[in-house]
This record gives structure tokens, sequence and C-alpha cells, in this order.
């Protein structure tokens, strides 16, 4: 029997979901709808008599202060259909397969009230639109709005058939008797050792492998040699393993670079790009902190006498293409888990999170087909970032938004968490004889291929073949493991832990078992639902899982630990010495590798690599004598403007542990370089967190945008009072296809900046990730994302009580101007106002800046240092205006006193000049002489004052008024764009 | 040696606030646990043997069909007896965001005085979904009124952050909200930081009368959304930096030494004279 329950809001309510939906269709331009209304759906299917039915919708589904519901069971009359032109009622589900996130948690509900017939349960969402509104209109909002095709669907058609329709569709989810599971299944063999060359790429296209004609070769001789056809399963896990995604082939491999500049052409060989660049910086610099870098799933770093922090910045940005909610959402848990993962598990104590987006009010008319609207993925990101981080309990404390439209195709979305470790528990073991342990949720058929999938271009067919790759997480399956694995972790359970990620059961077990060997059986893996072929189980990235390698003394206590939590934990089989890779299902052998092939066959491919300077036009700007408007108008761009909207759906103090939050001064609205927080509640000690990510550098020269976005990184933390010789950075790029010359040429530039700007400037990378063929193909047309380097700076903070924020504190302070500004224009805001781009990169003046680092540091230790911000995007102008507005206080400046090394002489420069290495700071007057004698001989001047008169008034080269400006006009400025 | 007052701070699946929370108590030198729900169902641990009861903020159960209702019910169906119990022995319970709306929608608040029994429990205000239709986290200010325990010689106004999707306070009726303004049992209200009558974003998520907590007709059961736990020092303040004291308690430290000093002075009174001398080990650092 199935029963549909139906909840509304009680009339006069205000029913704000209904209002959101409003405000967005709004904001398509549909301006006749009045009001919308929203109805909560659930289906019940069971053995459930009337009375039942009637308690669990008076109990659990509704709130019988606010709501009412209506119960309609399959043999009643259905109320009669209103939807009439102004008047339009439309129904969105699930798709059959699709999690439905609430549908556990409902089932639990319902047996907690004595109820135990019900076997499954769905929800869908009915809107009543009022207003006038064309099919066409409606069709807009149902695709636009509603729902995502990729995981919904409309239902429709007469009332019984809806219904119906809604139970094959929304099918069911019986949970899985395992006894017949795959009692009849057909093991696969693939003919390999037979197959042409066109065979072999035909194999790799259709099974959905993305493994190059080479690499199909090497497997194809593997096989010849030890004289048989590989299954299936076989080749979905060398594919795994072998793929971009989990490989990094492109930074592994080798690259013959070919750098043409000033008419010189030069070629070296390039062994091992990461090697050569990221992990020889932190090599050289050779830190006693760095306690584990590189191998494992998260860097460590020292913290305090007991204990250790670990940051890993992942990437999700493909499955954020298709299905914004779900991508974000599983990629905070898939970062999350890499904490989990990393030594015998961190406890996770805040995230980050950066996105790179269109610009939000692209017309519609530009989109790409196939491709979400920027304004759309924007939300959905948010939404699920909020929905992992929030419900985990975890605070997201920082984080940036960057608008190009070269990202409409192909978002960027990076997740980063922190951990902090106990110092014992930095090391992992896995021992012969030791149980594989799956703990977590059920595997379904989610995310097949997504490892794969990630590894080549997105076209606009990706969403309809690929739509396997795209998952909806609970949150709350990950903090039932976390709460079960930290006191696993603690009693010395298990020996070895990771977590399924991308290429699932196959890349965690597989990398636990590279040493060793391992056997498992795959029929022990508890299902979702049946139909699951073995192939399917073993690559399935369904989220929410860790594996574990425990002692089998310990098993029974474990498994103990974890159902206390109510989190299923299940032993698939045992790790070997036989150094191979044996699959069973149900007692036949699907896979049987050998480790060394698995990992260390793969033929290496020289990749070629071309970099050249761009043709670059000079800046043609004409200087205006006024340039208030001008700072209004770089305060409202994309990058630059209040993110306020997206800050504040984030719990970013759950924990307790926020010191500098992400927004700051008197109207807790102001811009924080980094956030502060303190790990620990009894104690003083904490981390800052900050990051740097420069897109139009890029343009011009990679090699300066690295040194420019780790330059900013760094800056930030020691603006909030981090000492820049305890700062460990993270690198994650994010290219365009690697198999082009110059897109790989742009990427080596890139790596080497990092090294220079790392060893320079003394941050060793201790982490890292990276994620290629970001490009979006239409037709015969390819939009490359710009090459994009996020670095991800942690700092070690002593004493939190000494941390500065950026709001100007006191009337009468004095105003200094840190570094040397520069006719840096190039690829800055100022410029991209006139639609230009520009010639000269800001560059970093490596000695220089280190000087300017400590004695900033130094400065902030004494005390003198009241408000620090650094000058980034915008320069001084916007960092001057965000310290004004977010204090309260107005200030005058003379920009003649700025150090400033040009022959041009103009003011629009000085005030909007991204030149590296500077910093605005605000020292009151008694300190002013030791403050200046401690800067030494590095650039810094007096450049005003702070003024009680809420209004900044800049005064130019030749002493006349260029800025005029009262704080909440720049505020406004600043605050309106997504105001959302 | 002075008696421990033993705080049970409750969680299940999606609880996430409670080591913050556990930890405010054990600052003035409770003895508390952090318990799993299942241990109190299954017999495992008892909850006679505490003297304070906490449900912590977070998603229990995912806040899946409506913030804390699962949890709720759980509560209200397995260990609703107990609770009766509890409270009727004079014991102290304090529900912060999710554990106020698991409070709520069991019915243990506001509670009249004729709801007695367990069976007459009835849900009668909630906490649906704020106005602006999202997840906000936010500072407010606010004001204190009514008889609670939990909030004696809270005089001014305070500031504390709020973070929640679902915090607009409705009650089943005027007749209800008028009831409860008599009977002081509403505890705290949004406003301005000069403590009058607010606006969105002050009253952060449209409640009804800005009410932010209430408490039963006792006093001792408490109800509130915003988070005292993460105000307990002055330097979670939102622009401490901009203050001439930084170190020491913040606003909401209060509410947990209250809890303490009640236990305290009502459960261990002979005790106390018995040992006489031995002062609390909660008294140092004020």
């Amino acid at each position: 029997m199935i029963w549909r329950i139906e909840i509304k809001d009680k009339k006069g309510l205000f029913d704000s979901a209904g209002e959101s939906v409003r405000k967005d269709i709004l904001e398509l331009g549909i301006t006749s709808v009045k009001e919308v209304n929203v109805v909560q759906v659930y289906l019940l299917e069971g053995d459930i008599s009337s009375s039942e039915i009637e308690k669990i919708a008076s109990q659990l589904l509704v709130d019988q202060i606010t709501q009412e519901y209506q119960i309609i069971n399959s043999s009643d009359p259905y109320p009669q259909d209103s939807s009439s032109k102004s008047h339009r009622r439309v129904e969105i589900a699930y798709h059959a397969g699709v999690m439905d996130p609430v549908e556990e948690s409902t089932l639990k509900g319902i047996r907690d009230l004595g109820i135990n017939g019900v076997c499954s349960v769905r929800t869908a969402r009915a809107y009543t639109i009022k207003g006038p509104l064309n099919s066409r209109e409606l069709d807009t909002v149902v695709n636009k709005i509603l729902s995502n095709k990729l995981i919904q669907q409309v239902v429709d058609g007469s009332p019984l058939r809806r219904k119906k329709a809604k139970f094959v569709a929304a099918g069911k989810n019986p949970k899985i008797d395992r006894k017949i599971v795959g009692q009849h299944f057909q093991l696969n063999i693939i003919d390999l050792i037979k197959a042409k060359d066109r065979q072999l790429k035909e194999i790799s296209l259709q099974g959905q492998l993305f493994l190059n004609l080479a690499e199909m070769k090497a497997i194809q001789n593997h096989f010849k040699r030890i004289g048989r056809n590989p299954t299936d399963c076989e080749l979905e896990t060398i594919a795994q393993t072998w793929s971009e995604h989990c490989y990094h082939k492109t930074f592994r491999g080798q690259i013959r670079f070919q750098s043409r500049e000033n008419g010189k052409v030069k070629t070296t060989l390039i062994k091992n790009l990461l090697k050569s660049t990221i992990v020889k910086a932190t090599q050289t610099l050779n830190r006693p902190w760095c306690v584990s870098v590189f191998h494992d799933n998260a860097g460590v770093i020292a913290f305090d006498e007991e204990t250790n922090i670990t940051f890993k910045v992942e990437t999700h940005n493909h499955p954020c293409a298709l299905e914004p909610f779900g991508g974000a959402n599983t990629g905070v848990g898939g970062v999350i888990r890499d904490s989990l993962g990393t030594g015998l598990g961190a406890k996770p104590i805040c995230n980050t999170d950066i996105f790179c987006f269109a610009c939000p009010d692209l017309p519609f008319s530009q989109l790409p087909a196939g491709t979400l609207h920027p304004r759309r993925i924007m939300k959905g990101v948010v939404s699920g970032v909020r929905d992992y981080g929030n419900k985990m309990g975890i605070p997201t404390v920082n984080g940036a938004i960057v608008f190009d439209d070269r990202f409409v195709g192909n978002p960027l979305v990076f997740c980063g968490n922190v951990g902090i470790i106990p110092k014992d528990k930095v090391t992992k073991k896995v021992h012969q004889g030791d149980l594989i342990v799956l703990v977590g949720g059920r595997t379904g058929r989610d995310g097949i291929h997504g490892a794969t999938f990630s590894s080549g271009e997105l076209t606009g067919e990706s969403e309809v073949i690929s739509s396997g790759a795209v998952q909806i997480g609970n949150p709350i399956e990950e903090k039932k493991v976390l709460d079960g694995l930290l006191q696993a972790r603690d009693r010395g359970l298990y020996r070895a832990i990771t977590d399924c990620g991308a290429g699932g059961l196959s890349s965690a077990v597989g990398e636990m078992a590279q040493d060793l060997g391992c056997r498992v059986d795959l029929e022990k893996v508890p299902l979702k639902y049946q139909g699951l072929q073995y192939a399917e189980i073993w690559i399935s990235e369904s989220q929410e899982r860790m594996v574990l390698a425990v002692p089998p003394n310990n098993i029974d206590e474990l498994l103990a630990v974890f159902q206390r939590e109510d989190v299923e934990a299940t032993v698939l089989g045992e790790f070997t010495d036989t150094h191979r890779l044996e699959l069973f299902f149900l007692g036949c052998q699907v896979c049987d590798l050998d480790m060394e092939f698995l990992h260390q066959g793969i033929p290496l491919i020289t990749k070629t690599a071309v970099w050249k300077p761009p043709q670059l036009k000079t800046p043609r700007v004409m200087e205006s004598a006024d340039l208030t408007a001008k700072l209004a108008k770089v305060l409202s761009h994309g990058n630059v403007c209040s993110k306020e909207s997206v800050i504040r759906q984030y719990d970013h103090e759950v924990q307790g542990s926020s010191v500098i939050k992400p927004l700051v001064g008197i109207y807790t609205d102001g811009p924080s370089d980094a956030s502060v927080l303190r790990p620990r509640l009894d104690t003083h000690k904490g981390i800052a967190l900050a990051n740097g990510i420069n897109v139009r550098f890029g343009q011009i020269d990679p090699f300066w945008m690295a040194a420019s976005c780790i330059d900013e990184a760094i800056r930030q933390i020691v603006a909030v009072g981090g000492d820049p010789r305890r700062i460990a950075i993270l690198d994650n790029f994010c290219w365009g296809n690697p198999d082009k010359p110059d897109r790989l040429g742009s990427l080596v530039r890139a790596a080497q900046g990092c090294l220079k700007a790392a060893l320079e400037l003394g941050s060793p990378f201790i982490s890292g990730k990276d994620s290629l063929y970001n490009e979006f193909t239409l037709g015969k047309k390819s939009i490359a994302i710009p090459g994009t380097l996020l670095i991800s700076a942690i700092g070690i903070i002593d004493d939190v009580r000494r941390c500065v924020t950026m709001d100007f504190k006191a009337e009468g302070n004095i105003i200094y101007i840190v570094g040397e500004t520069k006719a840096e224009l190039g690829g800055s805001i100022y410029l991209e106002t006139f639609e230009q781009l520009g010639q000269e990169v800001p560059q970093v003046n490596f000695k220089q800046a280190v000087k300017i680092f400590t004695a900033v540091h130094s400065a902030m230790e004494k005390g003198w240092i009241k408000s620090a911000h650094d000058c980034s995007e915008g320069g001084l102008g916007v960092a001057l205006a965000e310290m004004a507005f977010s204090g309260g206080l107005g200030a005058q400046i003379d920009l003649s006193k700025v150090p400033y090394k040009s022959r041009e002489r103009r003011n629009d420069w000085i005030l909007f000049s991204e030149s590296n290495s500077r910093f605005l700071v605000e020292v009151s007057e008694n300190k002013q002489k030791e403050f200046e004698a401690a800067g030494g001989d590095i650039p810094l001047a007096a450049i005003g004052r702070i003024t009680k008169n809420p209004e900044c008034e800049l005064r130019g080269l030749s002493g006349e008024v260029c800025v005029k400006a009262r704080l909440s006009d720049l505020k406004e400025a600043w605050q309106r764009p997504l105001r959302w | 040696m002075s008696p421990n007052v033993n705080v049970i701070v409750l969680r299940t699946a999606g609880t996430n606030c409670n080591e913050e929370t556990a930890y405010a108590f054990q600052y003035f030198g409770a003895r508390v646990e952090q318990v799993h729900i299942n241990d109190l169902t299954s017999g495992k641990q008892k909850l006679k043997n505490y003297h304070i009861l906490a449900l912590p903020g977070g998603f229990s159960y995912g806040d899946d069909i409506a913030s804390g209702k699962i949890l709720a019910n759980e509560l209200r169906l397995s260990l609703g007896q107990d609770l009766c119990q509890f409270i009727k022995e004079g014991k102290l319970v304090i529900g912060i965001c999710n554990g106020f709306q698991i409070l709520a929608k069991a019915g243990f608040l506001p509670r009249t005085p004729s709801q007695g029994d367990l069976k007459d429990l009835k849900q009668q205000v909630t906490l649906t979904y704020n106005d602006s239709g999202r997840f906000e986290d936010r500072w407010i200010h606010l004001r204190p009124e009514g008889r609670c325990v939990w909030t004696q010689g809270i005089d001014g106004v305070i500031y504390l952050p709020v973070a929640h999707g679902e915090g607009k306070f409705v009650p089943r009726d005027q007749n209800l909200l008028a009831n409860l303004r008599k009977s002081g049992q509403i505890v705290f209200r949004y406003c301005t930081s000069d403590g009058k009558k607010p606006i969105y974003p002050e009253n952060p998520n449209g409640s009804m009368d800005d009410v932010a907590g209430i408490c039963d007709p006792t006093g001792r059961v408490f109800g509130l959304m915003p988070h005292p736990e993460r105000h307990f020092r002055v330097i979670q303040h939102p622009f401490w930096t901009r203050l001439e004291k930084i170190d020491g308690l913040g606003d909401g430290a209060r509410i947990f030494e209250n809890g303490i000093h009640y236990i305290q002075s009502h459960f261990f009174k002979k005790l106390k004279l018995s040992t006489a001398g031995v002062s609390s080990s909660t008294q140092d650092d004020q």
C-alpha cells in the first residue's frame, strides 16, 4: 500500500521557502508571479494501517503549530488538479537510484513511533505558482530553478497516474537481501590480447576508461605476458589507478619544456615536474616543523606539545558543473574524509572554500548549451558547502570567490579542511593478516567513473553520459563515522586508515595493500539496493566510507564502537603477503592483479610544453581628476565586493574556536584578511588561515601569478599576526588540457614560480593537488579555463591575544603604507574596469618582501600596530576604504607620500596598483618613532591620519583632492553587488 | 572535596556543539559526560545519575523532516518518563539551538502548570524556518526578562551569536504568548544594542514578539536559540580587538555558572555544611 502525505503551511503564516522561489523567478526576469507556495510530499510504502498513517503524519511529519496535512491513499479519489494558467502546480521528485537524503532518518522516526511496517520513504516537493505564466515560462522556472534533470524530474500526468508514475520513477530502495545479490552473475572477460589499436581505443572509450593508446598497449602487453585476457574489473582497476585524477601523470611524468623568451628558445627536459618544483622547495627549506609532507592524504605540521595540524585542499570541479549542490556537498565531504584518513585520523576543525564562477549577471543568451547559469551554479555550490559543513559541525572560516566568464562551462570549486591530530597518531602501517574493514555508508551506483570522468574534458553531452558521476552527500552519516572513528583511534583499535574517494574501494584498498597484497570478497560490501555488478561495487564512489586495517584481535571491540554510533562496519577481507590484488565475488575470482604492475606499470609519457609570453597591448586609460567614482566601481567588482551573504550562511563559529572571524569590525561586516582559530579551548595557541588566487595575473605571466599568490597568502596571515617563519602552504593547480602544449607550458611556468617564491619567502609546500582537463568542449570550440593556481596558507600563532584586525581603531592614529608601490597595473581590477588587461604584472622583490613581513610581524608582537590590512585586488584604494568603513572612521591621505617607483606620476596608478608585499597599518602617535626606526631600510611612509569624520579624503601628487567619499557610499558600493 | 555537579551532555547522530558545551560546564568545575542517546535508551547510562541535562546544538538526525523533530519524539517516547522525573526532582535542563528545538517539539517547553505528567505534554510552540529563508550565522543582542534560574544576575543587554535556519519562534496562539509573558517564562528577547525593539537582522529570524528563549514554569528548564557557549570568553567576541579588556569570560559564561551554582546550593547544602570550610572548586577565576 502506498500512502501520500502532503504537508503545507497553515494560512496566514509566512512561507519563506516559497518566497525564496518567488525571488529566484523574479531574477529570471519573469515578473508576473505574485506568490509561490511549497507543499512537502511524503510517499510511504509498506504494510501500514490508516490509524498508523494518521499517527505518522500527526506526530512526526507535521509541525502542529505551523503546518497542516492531508493523507491520500492510492484508492482515494485524488483532489481535483487545480492547475490553470494563473495557478500552476508542479511537483518535483528525485530520479530512481538517487539517494533521497531524508529517507533513512524518516524511517528511524517512524520506527521510534512503534510502527515497523514502512519499507520505503520517498519525498517530493509540490510548488503552487500564482500569477499568469505561459508554458514556456513555466518550463524555464522548472528547469532553471525548481529542478535539475540529472537528479530530479517533474511528476506529471493525471492524479492517479501521477501516484503510480511516481512510484515507478522514484523507485523503492529496499534494503538488500544479501543472499539474492548476484546469485547468477556473469564474469565479464574483455578480449584485449587480440585487439588492434583501433579496438583498444574503442574499449577505452566505451568503458569510459579515459586510457590513451600507449596505456592500453601496456595493459595489453602485460596480459599477453601472463597469457590471458583481463576481466572488466581488472581493467577498471587499472584505469582508476592510472587516471590523471589518481596518478597525476602530468606532474609525475616527463615534460619537454620549450621556453621562448626575448627571441631565445630554450628547451629543457623535466623529469618530474612535481619533484623538481613543489617538492624541491620543501626539501630545500627542510623545516623541522614539517611532520609529514606529500605522502599522506593531507600535509601535517607541528602545532603544540601534544598535537599536530593537518591541511588539505581538493577540487570538485566537474561534479559542480553538472549538479552544483551535490558536487559541492560531496566535495566538502570528500576533503573532510582526507583529514579523517590522514595518519590514524585527524579531527576536522575548519573548512575553507574557494570558488571560480562566470559572472552572475551573464545573459542567458551567452550561455553555452548544456551548461547551467553561473548564478544557479553559485547558489547551488554555496548551499552544498553550507549543508555539509554546517551539519558536520565544522566551521567554514575562509574562502574567496573569483569571477571570470571563462569559467562558464567549467566552474572551479576548491574545498579545504584543517584537522588536529595527536602527535602519536601520525603514522600508519598495514600488517599482513590485518582485516580490511569498511565503515560508513552503503554502496550504490553513485559516482561510477568519477575518477576517470574528471580526467577528461567536459562536453555539452557530459550531463547525459556521465550522470552516474553525480551524487548527493549525507553529512550526518559522515558525522557518525567521525564520532565513532575518533573513539576507535584513541583506543588504538586499527593500524591504518584511508578514505574512499575517487575510485572508491579500488583506490582505497589498492593503495593500502600496495606493499603487501590483499584479498577481498566483494559480496560482503553492504549495498543500498540490489543489482550492482561486482565491478561496480569495486569502483563505486558512494560517499561517507572509510577503509580500516584492523588487527584480528581488535575486531570485536571495533565493531562494537561503530555499532553504538549506528554506523555499519563490515569485514571485507584481509591484507596478505602475496603482492597481488585478489578480488572474489561469491567465491569466484574476478580480479587477480600484480601490485607492481598496477602501481608501477604505467608507461612514462613525455608531454610537450611551450611557453611564450603573450603579445599584450599597452593599456590606454585616461586618468580622471576625480577618482571617487572609480574607487566605488573597483569596490563593486565581483572579486572585491562583500561576500557577506555567502559567509553568513556558513556556520563559522561552531566548535567555539573562532578568534578572528571572516567578518570583523565594529559592525561585524568588514573583510578579514585571514581567519584565526584556537583549536583547543583551553589554550591561546592558534592557527591562521588564508589564500591567494589571481587568475588575471596568470594571463600575463603564470610565473608571477604563482609568486603573487604565495606573497598574498603569506601577507594575509602576517596581517592578522601570524609569524612569517611558521607558514606552510598548499598548491592547487586547475588547468586546461595538458596534452595541449600551450596549456602545459603555462602550467610549468607557474610551477617554476611556486618553487622560486616558496624558497625565497621561506614557506614550504606540505600538500597539493592538481585538476587538469578543465575545458569545456562544444562542437569544435574548446573553452579552457584560465590556468588557475590556488595557494592556501596556514600559520601558527603562539598567542592569539596579540592578533590584529583590519578595522580602523581610533581617531588621530597614523596610517602607514609598508612596501613599495610600482606602476604594475597589469591584471589589475582597475584596468579590468576599462576592459583591459595591461602588460606589467606585479612582481615580487623577494628579499624586500621577507624584510617587510618580518618587520610587520615584530611590530605586531610589540603591540604597536592597531590595525593592518594587506593591499591586494583594488590596491591601496580598496584597502583604505575597507579599513575605514569597517572601523566606522574616516581618513585623510596624501598620495604624494606613498613610496612609489615609476616615472609615470599618476594618482590612479598609485591608488589602484596591485604591487605585492604591501600593507596599510595603523599606529598610534606615541609609537610612531619606534615603529619607523624598527622599519630599517624597508620602504614605509606615514601617508595620513584617521579622522572621526566618516569620510575618506585623498589628496593627489600635486596636492589636489582626488577622492572625497562618504563611508556610507563606499560601503554601499562594496556591499550592493552580492547582497542576495 | 566538594561533591561534583554531574552534567550529561546528550548527543546523537548529527549533534555537533557537544564539545564546547561540555567545556563550558567543566570550566566551572562540573563533571561532564557526553553520552550518546543509545546508551540511555539501552540502559547503559541512567539519566537519574546526573544533575543537569544539556541538549547541545547541531543537526540531530540531519534535522530531516523538521529541526529537532526526530530526536524530540525519541526523547518523549523512550525517555519521557525519566525526564519528567528528572525535572520533578528539581534538576536542571538546558537546550541550546537544536536543543531548544527538541525541547519545544517534545512539549517540555514551555509547559504550563497543568501539564504535570508526561501524558499531558503537547507541543505548544515551534521554531520554524527563518523569514530570510536561509541559515544565518550572526551576532545579536538579547534583553533578559522573566524568572529563569539560568539567567539570574544577567541584568543588561548581552551579546551572543545565533547560527540556525529554523529559529523563528511561533506560539500556538496569542493567548499562550500572553500567558508566557505573565508567568515570566519568556527569558530572552532579541533587541537592538541599546535594548530597544529590533527589526531584521537584530531579530534574525522573524520570531514572534522577538522571543529568543523561554523556560518552563519552574524556571529550571530553559531553551534558547543563541549560543552562550560561543561567547564563553571575551576573545570570541566578534570585535574583541576593539575592546579594552580581552582576557576573562564572555557574556554567555554566566548561564553555565548559574546552572552549576543552582545545583550546588540546592542539592549540596547539607553536604556543604558537613564539609564546612572546603570551598567549591568552582569559585575561583571570577
